[in-house]
């Protein structure tokens, strides 16, 4: 009787581990098929011409041009410009969070809102752009799409530079304040100096979230089929360009649309890997 | 006094101290004030079509630019229906990921799987919608569809919603996309909140001869249900408002149908698809307005969210 009972529970045991070892054995399969897929698809596609050459355009078939150039570029630009804005913006909203707000009532919105912004469908924030840079001004520009990333990138930077920045000791920062030295260059000589590497690791992953961004550069940056380096003009881009290729009809189209996939996927999880190494280098000190 | 603070040689300093402060305290506000201002603009540039349509917009399920008739209900049905969908496969799997990791897994072994699903939330969601474009939804039309149609036909109920024909892109493929993508953000939640649970319980638990099941059914559902619900409802909050993904999959059809396996179409997928090509007063205004609606899910969806895994956090998880 008692032996029965055991081995039910037992195998009930053996069920549920077997459970989750199978969740979990089907999602890491379908993270390898993703891989697969895009490794399988974009492979051919890698090579000088995707860097160098023009985009093609509507109907043009055979071989020439065949590359994102533009894209790629525009992407860089956009995105760049994008990181400038949030980075010290992020940061010093931290910097408040933690140091100079942490007993007002005011932080606690601004704590509550940043969370709210962090998960807010990036579309709305591509809507709220639109409407308020794109319309009056009468035009898409790259700078637009920028502006709408940094909203991504900005709560990103806030959320993950404000926990770095609670590990500063706070023995290391009222010594300094004793020592007759201004508040602000204790924060930004100590506080910023000790938690380098967590900012660093910060301002990567939020660079890896927005470099594959789409939805908030469909009507921001929109695209352009010709060479533009012009911030206030619309700008080509690599993920709204990889959404145009990949529906199009066009078999070429398509091909470039897998290489741009497989060259954001590349880029997007390196930079999580070397925030990673970052992080590491923290958790040394 | 004064004399005293003009003496102090650091008073320049103290300037750049008052700036330095105040441009911190600015920019806290200044994100407050932006997302006030996100909900005003969005207000206004959907103001045409809120004074058109009224509530009305709400369960009018006609969307025809070319009459200027617009209504949001097929999108916001099928914007919930597809979160729903992901949501309900992705809760087990990311349980049973989260237990293996922290429960059953040696610690090391636990953190390579725990960096591969992390690896997935790294992938940008345009992947994942040129994945389900590709890949998932011939396979689902070729493999899955026809199967789950043909067991189902007899059955009331299951045959509308798993009939239709088997086009591989749908609300269903969607939920599938949406599902595989939350995995990850779920899953972690739910590593997080399982983590918090004092190890002194689990150690008396299995001392007093409970299995492992008996430990994670018993003690650990139950000590940290509202974190757990809060990492769902936050999955679920991810999946209503993502756009890429789904706007490759769903079909983008404006029509209401029964079955999962027809197209439809969801709200962002609607504005991704439309509005750069929305012409006239009402065409955007009504786009606007969607956007409006999801904004307002979204944060209903993400407050009731946060308040939980607070809930879970301050009263060690007990509702």
């Amino acid at each position: 009787m008692l032996g029965q009972i055991s081995s039910w529970r037992s195998f009930k045991t053996f069920l549920f581990t077997v459970f989750c070892y199978l969740t979990s054995i089907v999602s890491i399969l379908v993270l390898a098929a993703i891989l697969w897929t895009l490794l399988h698809r974009g492979m051919h596609g890698m090579n000088v011409a995707l860097f160098t050459d023009a985009m093609p355009t509507p109907g043009q078939m055979g071989d020439l041009p065949s590359g994102l150039r533009d894209a790629i570029l525009g992407s860089l630009i956009i995105t760049g410009i994008g990181m400038l804005i949030a980075t010290p913006i992020g940061i010093l909203i931290a910097t408040y969070l933690v140091d100079y707000g942490s007993k007002s009532k005011l932080s606690v919105y601004v704590r509550f809102v940043n969370d709210l912004l962090l998960s807010a469908p990036s579309i709305i924030l591509g809507l709220f752009v639109y409407a308020f840079m794109v319309k009056p001004v009468g035009n898409f520009s790259g700078i637009a799409g920028a502006v709408a990333l940094a909203f991504i990138a900005i709560p990103m930077i806030v959320r993950t530079t404000e926990d770095v920045l609670y590990l500063v000791s706070p023995m290391l920062k009222e010594s300094a304040i004793a020592l007759g030295i201004p508040r602000w260059r204790v924060t930004v000589k100590i506080a910023y100096r000790t938690a380098m590497s967590g900012m660093i690791t910060a301002i990567l992953l939020a660079l890896a979230r927005i470099a594959g961004e789409t939805a908030p550069l469909l009507f921001t940056a929109l695209n352009n089929q010709f060479p533009n380096a012009n911030p206030l003009q619309p700008m080509a881009n690599l993920p709204v360009t990889i959404f145009q290729f990949a529906m199009s009809p066009y078999r070429n189209w398509q091909h470039l649309a897998w290489a741009g996939a497989l060259l954001i996927t590349i880029v997007i999880l390196l930079i999580n890997l070397i925030a990673r190494v970052f992080l590491r280098d923290k958790n040394a000190h | 006094m004064d004399s005293m603070e003009n003496r102090i040689p650091a008073q320049k300093k103290l300037h750049a101290d008052w700036l330095f402060q105040h441009i911190t305290q600015w920019l806290g506000l200044g994100l407050i004030i932006l997302i006030v201002a996100i909900l005003v603009t969005l207000v206004l540039a959907s103001w045409p079509s809120i004074h058109t349509f009224g509530w009305h917009f709400l369960w009018s399920a006609e969307w025809d630019p070319a009459h200027n008739k617009f209504g949001g209900l097929v999108a916001i049905i099928g914007t919930l229906i597809t979160a729903l969908i992901g949501v309900i496969i992705a809760v087990p799997l990311s349980f049973g990921i989260a237990v293996l990791i922290s429960e059953i897994l040696p610690h090391k072994v636990g953190l390579v799987v725990a960096r591969l699903v992390e690896l997935m939330a790294g992938i940008p969601s345009i992947i994942y919608g040129m994945w389900g474009l590709f890949t998932l939804a011939p396979f689902l039309a070729k493999h899955v569809q026809p199967w789950l149609i043909v067991h189902c036909q007899h059955i009331p109920v299951l045959n509308y919603i798993f009939g239709g024909m088997p086009i591989g892109f749908g609300v269903f493929t969607a939920g599938i996309i949406l599902a595989i993508m939350i995995i990850p953000l779920i899953s972690s939640v739910m590593r997080d909140v399982l983590a918090s649970v004092p190890t002194l319980l689990r150690e008396a638990a299995y001392g007093v001869g409970a299995t492992r099941w008996e430990v994670v059914w018993n003690i650990l559902l139950h000590y940290t249900r509202a974190g757990l619900l809060g990492g769902i409802i936050l999955g679920l909050g991810r999946a209503l408002g993502e756009t890429m993904a789904v706007t490759f999959v769903v079909g983008n059809s404006h029509q209401l149908f029964a079955s999962l396996f027809m197209p439809g179409t969801t709200i962002s997928a609607t504005i991704a698809n439309e509005f750069s090509e929305a012409t006239g007063k009402l065409y955007p205004a009504a786009l606007m307005e969607l956007g409006l609606i999801l904004f307002v899910i979204t944060f209903v969806v993400l407050a009731l969210s946060r308040a939980l895994l607070k809930l879970g956090k301050a009263r060690g998880g007990s509702l």
